[in-house]
C-alpha cells in the first residue's frame, strides 16, 4: 500500500472512530428521507401541473415516466437482498443501503399511485398496483419492528448467548435428573416427560406468540406435590428450568417476530416482479 | 560409559538433540541428559496431531537431524529413529539436581543419586522449568503425578488434583466427567475461592460440586502423603482421606534459579531477561553454555543450528560462521558502500549507543528480527499520525523531526548514534511528529518485540531510552518553542511510576502538587458528585494532568485514576511553575487548556442537577466500558443493542471478507445500558497477544491494526494471552461456491462462516493442509470501504470507535436514540 493510500484511509478511519450510533432511519441526518419527500412532491406536482391528454394514465408519456422510474425502483430495491451478502467488493454501507431502502420505497406509494392515474380495475396491472402496496405495508411493519423489537431482545437476553441458555437448560436437567431419583412413579414421570421435551417443540404458532400449550414441564410443576423435601426440590428446579425456557422462548419469540415478515415481504416481492413483469410486457403487446 | 564426558548436553529438546547428534557425529565423548522417559518433552506434550511448524522459511537448517514442517509423531518418530541411528548417548529419567566444579572437571548430580562427570555443559533446558513440588512430608511419594495426559485412562480411583488454577480445574473436571470411570475426584483449594482461574472453569467446577460429581475441599492443604491416604490441613483441623492418585498442579519454577544456581549472569534481573552469552554461547561461568529457548531463542530451527554451532566451537572450530550470515549479507546489501557482514555489524553496534553493552551473539539476533534502511536527506522516514510501535536507531547521518505540524520548516535535530520513535514503542500510539532525514542516513528499525528484548536484556539500553524518553514526552507536551535545555531540570527531576488497574494517582481533595504525564496505558478522571462518583474524562496516553492544583495552588479537584496497567511520569510542580514563569507562551496555553477542562467539567456538574439520570447513565456506561477493556483500546467494535436485530450479518460479512472465518462474536460479550462489547479484537495500545509470540508474526500495520502474518505457528500463545478471547486457532477453509451459484443452483453453505462439518470434509476432499493457525480481526486492512463488520450492519448497530472520541459525555448521553 502506498503511504498515500494509507493515509486517507486513515482519515476514514477516524471519522468512523468518531461516530455516533445512529439508526438508519437517522442516517445522515435523514438524507434519504429528503431525497424520497423530493421525489413524491416533484411527482405530485408534475401530475398536478402537466396537462395530461385525455386524461391523467398509465399509458401517457407522464404515466410512462412515472412508471419506469417505479419499475427502476422496484428492481433496484429488490436488489437489497444481494447487496446484504455480498458486503465486498466496493465500499458499501448497509445501513445506508437500507435507509435508501425505506424511504425510496415509501415514495413508491406516491409515484406507483400516481401512474396508475387512479385507475383501478380487475386486471393484471391493478394486482401489480395492489402487490405494490402489499410489499410496502409488510416493509412497513418490519420498521416498526427494527426500532422497537431490539431493546427488548437485549433485555431479555440478560447478556446470555443462545448457546449458554441451552446449556444452563442442559445444567438444570442434569440436576433434575438426579434429583427426581427418590420421586414415586406418577411424579418421576412427569419430571422424565419435561425433560424428554425438546425446548423448541411446539411449531411456528407457538414461536410466534410464546404460548406452549402442550409444554411438559408447565405440567410437571402443576402435578408436583410439596410434601417432601425431594418433592420442593424437584419443584424449585422445575420452576428454574420453566424461568430458563421462558427466556429461550422469549429469545425466539423476538427473534421470529423480527424475521417473519420477511417471509411475506420476499414473496410478495416476487409475487410483484411477476405481475410487473406481465403488467409491461402486455402495456407493450397492447401499444 | 563411564568416566569423564567432553560434554554433558542437559535436556533433549531440539537444541539439545542436535547437539548431542553433531557431538556423537564428530566421535566427542558425550551424554545427553534428559529428566523424563522421552526425549523432547515439549513437543512430546502437544496435543496428539498438532502440526508443527518450520520457520522462519529461509534459514538453513544446520544440524545432523532433519527436522521440516509436519506432524507432531512424525517429528518425534523420525529423531527417535535418528538418535538411534547415530549411537547418541543418551540417558533417560536423568533430572539434574546440581551441577559443582568447574571447567574441565564439572560434576553433575542427578536425582537418583548418580553423579555424571563432565568437562563442559551445553544447557538446553528450554523455559518451561519444573513442575512446583508439594511442600509436605511424603512429597517423594509415587502417588503424586504432575501431568495428566488422558484423564480417561483411570478407573475406581479416590484420586486428590491438589491446584486451583485452570490446569487443576481442568484434570478435576475431565476426571470426574465419565461417571462410568466411578473414580472419587477430591480437588483441594489452599484459599476460599478460585481467583487465579477463568470465571468459565469455576462455573463449571461449582456445578459439578453441586451435582456431587466432585469433592471440592476450600482452605484446605496437604500435610503428608501417606501409602493410600492423604493427610489434609483444615480450617477446622486436621483430616484424612483415602487417596489412591494425585495430581499436583501448583504451578512452575522457572529454570532461572537452577541456572544462576551455577553461578551464571542474567543480563537483567527483568523476568524476561536471558543469561549473559558470549558468540561461543558460552555463559560468565566458563565451560558451561546456553543455547535453545533459555538462549532466548524459541524456534525449533534456530534451536537446532545453535546445537550443531555450540558443539563445533567446543571442537575447537573459531571460524564457523552462524548459519545467519547469509540472511543478513542479504539484509545489508541494500544499504550503500558494499561493505561485509562484519563491518556492518561494527558500525551498529559501535555507532548505536544503546545497543553498546551487546554481545555480537544478541547484536546478530538483533538484526535478525530488525530492518536496516538507507534515507536520502529529505526523505521522510514516518509522518504524524502514522501507526508504528517501531524504534529507531541512527548508525550513521542525522534526523529532523517536525516539532510544529503546521510549519514543516521547524525541526529539531536528532544525532548520529541517538534513537527516535521511542514514545509510539512505549506508549503503543500514533507517531507524534514526521521525521525527515537531515543528511544520507542509515538506521536501524527494531520491531517492538526486538525493542522490548533489547530493553529486557540490556539495562544500559533501558535507561539510556528511558531517559531520552521522558525529556522528548515532556517537549512534545508543552509543544514547539521549547529546548531540551529548558526542561533538563524537569528530565532530572521526574519520576517514573508503575500503576496498577484501578489505582488512584491524585486524590480529589488532597493537596500534593505534582504534575504527571500518561507515558503508556490511560486514565479516568472522576469527581464526587452527590456522594457518587461521575466520570468526567478519559485521558489517553500522552496527555498529562494535575497542573489545575500546581497552577492555582487549589486542592485537586476531581480524582484521576489508572483506566488499565498505565506507567506515569510524575514531574515535581515547582518545577513546572518554574518553566512557566520562563515561558509567557507556554503560561497561556497552559492557561487555555486548563479553562478548557474546567468548562467540561462544569458542564457535567451543571447536568447532574438537572439531569441527574442522563449524568448517571453516562458515567456508569463509561465505566462499563473500561471495565470491558475499552481503556487500552485503540480501534473496538460496540453493538448498540437498542438497533441490534440479532441478524448476525456483522458475522458473515467478516467470514466472507477473510478466507471465510469470523473474527467476532457478536452475541458473546458484557452489555450494559443496551452498549454490548461483542468478543472481537479491541486492538489494544499494547496488544497482550504479542507478548510471547515465538516466530513474531503478530504486529501492526499501517492503519494501526494489530494483525497475525503468515509466519503463524499456531502455537496458540496468543489466543492465551488475550484478555478478551477474541483469537480463535483454525484451519484455512476451503473455498466456496459462489454468491450465485449458491442463490440459483443452491450449492455450497451460502453467506457467512461454514459449518465446521462442511468445512473438515470439503478441505478433505480438497487436500487442504489441516494446520490450525491463529485467526484474529485485522478491521479488514486492504479492504476498500473498511471493517465489514460495521459496513454490513442493516440498521446502525454496529460502530468501530476509539476510546477517546467515544468516552465523552456527548456520545455517551446526548446522542444516543
Amino acid at each position: 500500500m502506498t503511504a498515500g493510500a494509507s493515509r486517507s484511509r486513515f482519515r476514514e478511519d477516524e471519522t468512523r472512530r468518531d461516530s455516533d450510533h445512529v439508526s438508519f432511519l437517522r442516517h445522515k441526518r435523514f438524507r434519504w428521507a429528503w431525497a424520497a419527500l423530493a421525489l413524491s412532491l416533484a411527482a405530485a406536482a408534475g401530475y398536478a401541473l402537466i396537462d395530461q391528454d385525455p386524461r391523467p394514465n398509465g399509458g401517457s408519456w407522464y404515466g410512462y415516466t412515472l412508471g419506469t422510474i417505479g419499475l427502476g425502483l422496484i428492481l433496484w430495491l429488490s436488489l437489497l437482498g444481494v447487496r446484504k451478502r455480498r458486503i465486498n467488493p466496493g465500499a458499501w454501507s448497509l445501513k445506508a443501503w437500507t435507509s435508501a431502502h425505506v424511504y425510496l420505497g415509501l415514495s413508491l406509494v406516491v409515484v406507483g399511485t400516481l401512474h396508475t392515474g387512479f385507475q383501478i380495475g380487475w386486471n393484471v396491472h391493478s394486482l401489480a398496483y395492489v402487490l405494490m402496496l402489499l410489499v410496502i405495508a409488510t416493509g412497513v411493519y418490519g420498521v416498526v419492528a427494527y426500532t422497537t423489537l431490539p431493546a427488548r431482545l437485549s433485555d431479555n437476553r440478560r447478556e446470555m448467548t443462545r448457546a449458554q441458555m441451552l446449556d444452563a437448560l442442559t445444567a438444570i436437567d442434569r440436576q433434575l435428573d438426579g434429583a427426581a431419583q427418590p420421586l414415586a412413579r406418577g411424579e418421576a414421570d412427569l419430571v422424565l416427560a419435561a425433560l424428554r421435551q425438546s425446548p423448541f417443540a411446539g411449531g411456528a404458532l407457538a414461536r410466534l406468540t410464546g404460548r406452549y400449550p402442550a409444554c411438559q414441564t408447565a405440567r410437571a410443576l402443576a402435578g408436583m406435590d410439596t410434601a417432601s423435601e425431594a418433592q420442593q426440590r424437584v419443584r424449585a428446579l422445575l420452576e428454574k428450568r420453566a424461568a430458563q425456557l421462558a427466556q429461550i422462548r422469549g429469545a425466539l419469540r423476538i427473534q421470529a417476530a423480527l424475521e417473519v415478515w420477511l417471509f411475506l415481504h420476499i414473496t410478495l416481492t416476487i409475487a410483484l416482479i411477476a405481475a410487473l413483469s406481465a403488467h409491461v410486457i402486455s402495456v407493450f403487446y397492447y401499444w | 560409559m563411564t568416566g569423564i564426558f567432553r560434554v554433558a548436553i542437559i535436556g533433549s529438546g531440539p537444541a539439545g538433540l542436535s547437539a548431542a547428534a553433531h557431538a556423537a557425529a564428530l566421535g566427542l565423548a558425550h551424554i545427553l541428559l534428559e529428566k523424563t522417559d522421552h526425549l523432547s518433552d515439549t513437543i512430546f506434550k502437544y496435543q496428539k496431531g498438532k502440526h508443527v511448524m518450520a520457520t522462519p522459511a529461509n534459514l538453513v537448517l544446520r544440524s545432523d537431524i532433519d527436522f521440516e514442517a509436519g506432524k507432531r509423531e512424525t517429528i518425534l518418530g523420525r529423531w527417535d529413529e535418528q538418535i538411534a541411528a547415530r549411537k547418541v548417548n543418551v540417558k533417560l529419567n536423568a533430572e539434574v539436581l546440581k551441577v559443582e566444579g568447574h571447567k574441565g572437571a564439572f560434576r553433575i548430580a542427578l536425582r537418583s543419586g548418580e553423579v555424571v562427570d563432565a568437562e563442559a555443559i551445553v544447557l538446553a533446558i528450554g523455559t518451561q522449568g519444573n513442575p512446583n513440588r508439594l511442600r509436605c512430608p511424603g512429597a517423594d511419594s509415587p502417588l503424586i503425578q504432575y501431568q495428566l495426559d488422558d484423564p480417561g485412562e483411570y478407573f475406581d480411583e479416590h484420586i486428590t488434583v491438589i491446584g486451583s488454577g485452570d490446569a487443576g480445574i481442568e484434570n478435576a473436571l475431565g476426571l470426574a466427567a465419565d461417571p462410568a470411570q466411578r473414580n472419587v475426584v477430591t480437588i483441594l483449594n489452599r484459599s476460599a475461592d478460585f481467583a487465579r482461574a477463568k470465571a468459565a472453569n469455576v462455573a463449571l467446577l461449582e456445578e459439578a460440586e453441586r451435582d456431587g460429581r466432585l469433592i471440592v475441599r476450600r482452605e484446605t492443604e496437604p500435610a503428608e502423603v501417606r501409602t493410600r491416604e492423604l493427610l489434609l490441613n483444615t480450617r477446622d483441623g486436621q483430616e484424612t482421606i483415602r487417596c489412591d492418585r494425585i495430581i499436583a498442579r501448583t504451578g512452575s519454577q522457572p529454570p532461572r534459579g537452577f541456572v544462576e544456581a551455577m553461578g551464571v549472569e542474567f543480563s537483567s534481573p527483568e523476568p524476561g531477561s536471558f543469561p549473559k552469552l558470549s558468540p561461543e554461547f558460552e555463559t560468565t561461568t566458563p565451560g558451561i553454555h546456553v543455547i535453545g529457548a533459555l538462549a532466548g531463542y524459541p524456534l525449533i530451527k534456530h534451536c537446532m543450528n545453535q546445537g550443531y554451532d555450540v558443539i563445533e566451537f567446543l571442537a575447537g572450530n573459531r571460524d564457523l560462521k552462524p548459519a545467519d550470515e547469509p540472511l543478513l549479507a542479504e539484509k545489508f546489501a541494500q544499504l550503500p558502500g558494499n561493505r561485509s557482514v562484519a563491518e556492518w555489524l561494527d558500525i551498529f553496534g559501535r555507532n548505536i549507543v544503546v545497543l553498546g553493552d551487546l554481545s555480537v551473539l544478541q547484536l546478530r539476533e538483533l538484526m535478525l528480527d530488525s530492518a536496516v534502511h538507507a534515507y536520502q536527506p529529505g526523505e521522510v522516514i514516518f509522518r504524524r499520525n502514522d501507526p508504528g510501535s517501531s524504534m529507531f536507531a541512527i548508525a550513521e547521518g542525522s534526523v529532523a523531526v517536525e516539532v510544529n505540524p503546521n510549519d514543516p520548516s521547524i525541526t529539531v535535530g536528532i544525532e548520529q548514534g541517538s534513537i527516535f520513535g521511542e514514545v509510539g514503542l512505549i506508549s503503543g500510539r500514533r507517531r507524534g511528529a514526521t521525521v525527515r532525514a537531515a543528511e544520507p542516513v542509515v538506521a536501524l528499525e527494531l520491531p517492538r518485540m526486538a525493542a522490548l528484548k533489547l530493553l529486557a536484556t540490556s539495562p544500559g539500553a533501558a535507561r539510556a531510552v528511558n531517559s531520552i524518553a521522558i525529556e522528548r514526552q515532556l517537549l512534545q507536551m508543552f509543544g514547539a518553542g521549547l529546548t531540551r535545555a529548558d526542561v533538563a531540570p524537569l528530565v532530572e527531576n521526574a519520576e517514573l511510576k508503575s500503576v496498577r488497574a484501578g489505582q488512584v494517582v491524585v486524590a480529589e481533595g488532597a493537596d500534593d502538587k505534582d504534575i504527571y504525564i500518561i507515558r503508556s496505558g490511560s486514565m479516568i478522571v472522576e469527581k464526587q458528585v452527590g456522594g457518587r462518583p461521575v466520570f468526567l474524562s478519559y485521558l489517553p496516553a500522552g496527555s498529562y494532568f494535575g497542573e489545575m492544583a500546581v497552577i492555582d495552588g487549589s486542592p485537586r479537584t476531581a480524582t484521576v485514576k489508572a483506566a488499565i496497567k498505565s506507567e506515569v511520569i510524575r514531574v515535581p510542580g515547582d518545577g513546572f511553575l518554574a518553566l512557566l514563569e520562563q515561558n509567557p507562551g507556554l503560561r497561556d496555553k497552559a492557561l487555555q487548556q486548563m479553562s478548557a477542562r474546567r468548562a467540561t467539567n462544569a458542564f457535567i456538574e451543571s447536568r447532574k442537577g438537572e439531569f441527574s439520570g442522563a449524568v448517571d447513565l453516562y458515567s456508569q456506561t463509561a465505566q462499563f466500558l473500561v471495565d470491558n477493556g475499552i481503556g487500552e483500546a485503540t480501534d473496538v467494535l460496540l453493538i448498540d443493542e437498542k438497533l441490534c436485530i440479532g441478524c448476525d450479518n456483522c458475522e458473515r460479512a467478516c467470514a466472507d471478507s477473510h478466507e471465510g472465518l469470523s473474527r467476532l462474536d457478536r452475541e458473546a460479550g458484557r452489555t450494559y445500558a443496551h452498549l454490548h462489547v461483542p468478543t472481537s479484537c479491541r486492538h489494544c495500545e499494547h496488544p497482550h497477544c504479542m507478548a510471547d509470540c515465538p516466530p513474531n508474526a503478530i504486529r501492526r500495520g499501517p492503519d494501526g491494526e494489530v494483525f497475525i502474518d503468515e509466519t503463524c505457528i499456531g502455537c496458540g500463545n496468543c489466543q492465551r494471552n488475550c484478555p478478551y478471547g477474541v483469537i480463535r486457532m483454525d484451519a484455512k477453509p476451503p473455498k466456496k461456491p459462489s454468491l450465485l451459484q449458491w442463490m440459483l443452483l443452491g450449492k455450497g453453505p451460502g453467506p457467512g462462516e461454514a459449518p465446521y462439518g462442511w468445512r473438515k470434509s470439503e478441505a478433505k476432499k480438497q487436500g487442504l493442509p489441516e494446520a490450525k493457525l491463529a485467526v484474529k480481526c485485522d478491521m479488514c486492512a486492504g479492504i476498500d470501504g473498511g471493517p465489514a463488520c460495521v459496513r454490513a450492519c442493516p440498521t446502525g448497530a454496529a460502530i468501530r470507535v476509539s476510546p477517546e472520541r467515544f468516552l465523552t459525555y456527548t456520545k455517551l448521553a446526548e446522542d444516543t436514540q
